[in-house]
């Protein structure tokens, strides 16, 4: 394993600009390290190496000519499959849409190439983002670095895993329910879910679009900060777009300082269903909080019980309503059903959605169906949307007394690929600390805790805060990371198993 | 009917997939009943909160509408458009017959 593939993004990207390195070189031991651990770890779905390197050899040309096209000019970046990338497949986990090229780019997308990073390739994902463990991909599950025979969490279990295999420095995912968190927290990485609208959701893939979010994926605090000022802020392309400067999230990061700050633990997400060593890693942290300086108080947030419930009503209803774009006609898989001579659009449709769509997709669209449908809407989808109105009551009411919320970011760490994998109501679980703050919109950070005891695997911690104060995670995020790295002498990603490499 | 006990039968899963257009097999709606009813009973849950009062939110921050000019602005080609269409013709998508034969 190359040096340059245990660097973080902001050391790597002063090594370019120093001269000390080139983008080449650092995008071609990125494709290099790809090449010997992804057929074990399966993090990528497609690599794009002809791109990634064109787009390098374009940053070392700017750097020669004194130029530079943002602060992470020149480092590779690896970008979920969820996101529309001209000239680069892009099938959201789904074989609905294998070998789709899309004609144009996600603002995300577009955003970091006029930014310098040279675009990897596309990473596994539960299909079309629905999922806790990248299980339910129809390309096969993304393995944990940690352990190969573990979930990396999901549904952007291919980015975070790229990140902690050391296959990319950086990536790009989405949260929709936890999707960025959980994969983070299970993969000793940072995953940060920015405020509802602060990053364009044009050329994602939808699923549920009053809840996706997309946002940074790195080794650090700082990393994800600095990929989070590329892809956010306004984008008229994105109606739900907030057009509004973004918090200053890296100067966050640089004076982090807990001093006087209120943190809130929440009563709700802890306790009972939390493995022990998770909680124990949350109560080491929660300490270290108090010992640089803040004020650590108990808040209650009583409906973040029904949260889980209220998501995945409102998730599948989204759902079964965002997916009926696929429907065989326009891009993506026709299938022709059997034994029918010149079938009907309707019949084209049907067999195409039966064999191009997995077991959860379907399990999701007849929910959504189930409770969009007349007679059960006012009794579910209704009721539900009412839920998300009270929890969003208790933040508001938690962040008079805090100035952040913190709790675990999973219950567990990963779990055996294969354990949850047909029983969805024990895979659903995964994402109960993570569903509120998406429901209400507010912003989250997910960040390495340490290792649980008993299982040796990590655990994350979640740090939430009201909408358009993301800078508040990174401060809070830098500060802890600072202090944990001390107790651990250097970043728990070097304590990942040293991988299988292709011989 | 917020009274009822939550479930979900076979046949109900069956006229789902119908309004969903998926051709589920008889395997799938086999597995796919039990595990749906088990699903909804957890997420019957919401039903519990009393909330009669209270506001639904549909969207997580307030939403208004965004309007621009309306100006000519470049877009994709129909080539581009059509690059990943199943099937085309002559600078169309070509699907299969939307009225039934005897009609």
């Amino acid at each position: 394993m190359s040096e340059l593939t245990r660097m973080g993004a902001a050391d790597l990207a002063q090594a370019i600009r120093s001269g000390a390195v080139s983008s080449v070189e650092v995008t071609q031991a990125h494709l290099n390290r790809i090449y010997d651990v992804d057929t074990g770890v399966h993090a990528f779905l497609h690599v794009s190496g002809e791109v990634a390197l064109e787009a390098a050899r374009a940053a070392d040309a700017r750097r020669s000519a004194g130029e530079s096209a943002s602060s992470l000019d020149g480092v590779p970046v690896a970008v979920k499959d969820v996101f529309t990338t001209a000239g680069i497949p892009t099938t959201c986990g789904s074989r609905i849409l294998e070998g789709w090229v899309p004609p144009y780019d996600a603002t995300v997308v577009s955003r970091l190439r006029k930014a310098g990073l040279p675009i990897l390739g596309k990473t596994n994902m539960d299909e079309f983002a629905m999922g806790s463990s990248t299980e339910h991909s129809g390309y096969g599950p993304t393995r944990n670095p940690w352990d190969l025979e573990r979930i990396p969490g999901g549904s952007g279990g291919g980015s975070a895993a790229a990140v902690a295999a050391g296959e990319a420095p950086l990536a790009v995912g989405t949260d929709t329910g936890g999707s960025i968190r959980q994969p983070g927290a299970v993969t000793g990485t940072v995953g940060v879910k920015p405020t509802y609208g602060g990053v364009s959701r044009y050329g994602l893939v939808a699923l549920a679009s009053s809840l996706d979010q997309a946002g940074p994926v790195a080794r650090t605090v700082l990393d994800a900060a600095l990929l989070h000022e590329v892809i956010g802020g306004h984008d008229p392309l994105d109606s739900t777009s907030i057009d509004r400067p973004l918090p200053p999230v890296v100067e966050a990061v640089r004076n982090a300082d807990l001093s006087g700050l209120r943190v809130g633990v929440v009563k709700e997400l802890g306790g009972e269903g939390y493995q022990s060593g998770v909680l124990a890693r949350f109560d080491d942290a929660v300490k270290l909080m108090i010992e640089a300086g803040a004020e650590v108080v108990e808040v209650s947030c009583p409906h973040f019980v029904y949260g889980l419930a209220a998501y995945y009503l409102i998730l599948p209803s989204e759902a079964s309503s965002n997916l009926a774009r696929f429907d065989a006609m326009r891009y993506g898989l026709r299938v022709l059903p059997e034994g029918v001579d010149a079938p009907s659009a309707e019949q084209v449709m049907n067999a195409t959605r039966e064999a191009g769509f997995g077991p959860e997709v379907k399990r999701r669209i007849i929910l959504g169906t189930y409770a969009l449908s007349s007679g059960y809407y006012d009794a579910y989808y209704g009721q539900a949307q009412k839920v998300r109105t009270l929890i969003a009551r208790d933040f508001t009411a938690a962040f008079e007394k805090a100035d952040v919320l913190v709790s675990p970011t999973a219950p567990t760490t990963a779990f055996k690929i294969g354990e949850k994998l047909d029983d969805p109501l024990a895979m659903y679980l995964n994402d109960i600390a993570t569903v509120p703050a998406s429901l209400a919109g507010v912003p989250g950070i997910s960040l390495p805790s340490g290792l649980a005891d008993e299982d040796g695997l990590p655990a994350g911690l979640q740090v939430l805060a009201p909408a358009m104060a993301d800078d508040r995670l990174y401060r809070v995020g830098g500060a802890l990371e600072t202090m944990l790295q001390e107790r651990w002498a250097g970043p728990l990603l070097d304590r990942v198993p040293k991988l299988e490499v292709r011989t | 009917m917020p009274d009822e006990p939550a479930s979900i039968t076979r046949d109900e899963v069956a006229y789902l997939a119908r309004l969903a257009r998926i051709d589920l097999t008889d395997e799938e709606l086999d597995h796919l009943a039990p595990q749906l009813a088990v699903i909804l009973e957890s997420v019957a849950a919401v039903k519990e909160v009393a909330a009669q009062d209270i506001e639904p939110t549909s969207h997580a921050v307030p939403l208004t509408n965004v309007f621009r000019d309306d100006e000519v602005r470049p877009c994709l080609t129909a080539e581009e458009a059509l690059a990943g269409a199943p099937d085309a013709d002559q600078s169309r998508f070509r699907v299969p017959r939307i009225l039934d034969e005897e009609a």
